[in-house]
């Protein structure tokens, strides 16, 4: 009996308190975090912090660091697709330019589409330029 | 006992230490691949819930970058509570709330996987009352929401003059914010039925280091619950 209980009862109480601890400590953090002004780095570094949360939930509270590695393989594959589901997305939304449908009706105070980004206010692209010829070498 | 112990003599090959556990099904070789089979069919499903969850933080990413303006400024709305005024914890305390009902799950799970029935119930009676903590805090946070009309997608009539111009994106914010939280409360609401279903089988005794699967299994679905409100927080309450 005591054998078999060895085999699933790693961690124990005081590993579950220090992690409870490191996860409320990263709480205040992450509101710490969120009253200066980091710019556009402010997601990302609430987005970093929830990551080391989500982590130490998985590996302690969840068990994987004492558990068979198929199930970290399974919960890492998961993650894995749904990083590559959201890279894949902002790659997207991040690069293309705005078309929007003819018949829509203008917002009324809407965030304006950055002019970078607005196919009426941008120069038609240019045709490729054929590559300079070998002459003008200097 | 007395019914497994005529079961040593018929079974006595079947179990590690020569004993039939009542809850060893035939097609399991020892009650440990028994646990190690549930425990793989819970971390798949554990990948659909990352999945089904992935794809609204996908869908609120790119609602933000085509309203950030709105965004921000309907986020400021979650700081405020039924009578209007500012108060911008709820958030972190319900974060709080959760962290503290997923140490209080794993205690129980220790407890039960070292033969301590008594500390069994009362950690999960724990984890049930601080999820009820959390769902009267987001009832607190929803009334509100109701009172402003601060409602997804066409219900959306807030009448206040700062939200009033270009509603698009705040009814998109609200249409996202509801969806979310109202899933993952949905996800609290489920953990609760099925810890009141491990404190009914904890007090009649079914629990040991044998056999503690069920404990085990709503422990890591409460987890996940946990993890994936450590998303929410930031990104709805904590946006700037």
């Amino acid at each position: 009996m005591s054998t078999h209980t060895e085999s699933h009862s790693h961690g124990g109480p005081k590993i579950y308190t220090a992690n409870l601890f490191a996860l409320l400590f990263l709480t205040i953090l992450t509101v710490a975090a969120a009253s200066f002004n980091f710019g556009s780095a402010n997601v990302v570094i609430a987005l970093a912090i929830a990551t080391v949360k989500a982590t130490l939930v998985a590996l302690f509270f969840m068990h994987l660091v004492w558990d068979k590695p198929v199930n970290s393989i399974i919960a890492i594959a998961g993650f894995l697709f749904l990083g590559i589901f959201l890279m894949f997305d902002f790659l997207d939304v991040t690069s293309r330019n705005v078309y929007p449908p003819r018949n829509m009706p203008p917002m009324q105070n809407a965030t304006p589409v950055p002019d970078s980004m607005n196919p009426l206010k941008t120069p038609a692209p240019q045709p490729l330029t054929p590559a300079p010829a070998a002459e003008e070498h200097k | 006992m007395s019914t497994t112990t005529t079961d040593v003599h018929s079974h006595g090959d079947h179990g590690e230490h020569g004993e039939h556990n009542p809850y060893h099904q035939h097609h399991f070789t020892t009650m440990e691949q028994q646990f190690d089979t549930s425990k793989l069919g819970m971390w798949l499903f554990i990948v659909t819930e990352i999945l089904l969850f992935g794809g609204l933080f996908v869908g609120f990413g790119l609602m933000q970058h085509q309203y950030p303006r709105e965004f921000i400024e309907a986020h400021e709305h979650l700081k405020q509570n039924v009578f209007g005024k500012p108060f911008p914890l709820y958030g972190a305390i319900n974060t709080i709330v959760l962290l503290v009902s997923s140490w209080t799950m794993v205690m129980g799970v220790n407890a039960a996987q070292t033969n301590q029935q008594k500390k069994t119930v009362r950690f999960l009676v724990a984890t049930i009352l601080l999820a009820c903590v959390f769902l009267v805090i987001k009832y607190v946070e929803y009334s509100h929401k109701f009172a402003d009309h601060l409602l997804p997608g066409m219900f959306y009539g807030h009448q206040a003059e700062d939200l009033i111009k270009g509603t698009h994106g705040y009814a998109t914010f609200f249409a996202f914010y509801f969806m979310m939280t109202g899933l993952h409360g949905i996800h609290v609401l489920v953990g609760i039925g099925l810890l009141s279903w491990l404190v009914m089988r904890a007090r009649r005794g079914d629990f040991t280091s044998e056999y503690y699967t069920p404990v085990d299994l709503v422990g890591l679905y409460w987890h996940v619950v946990d993890m994936i409100w450590i998303y929410l927080f930031p990104l709805y309450y904590l946006i700037s």
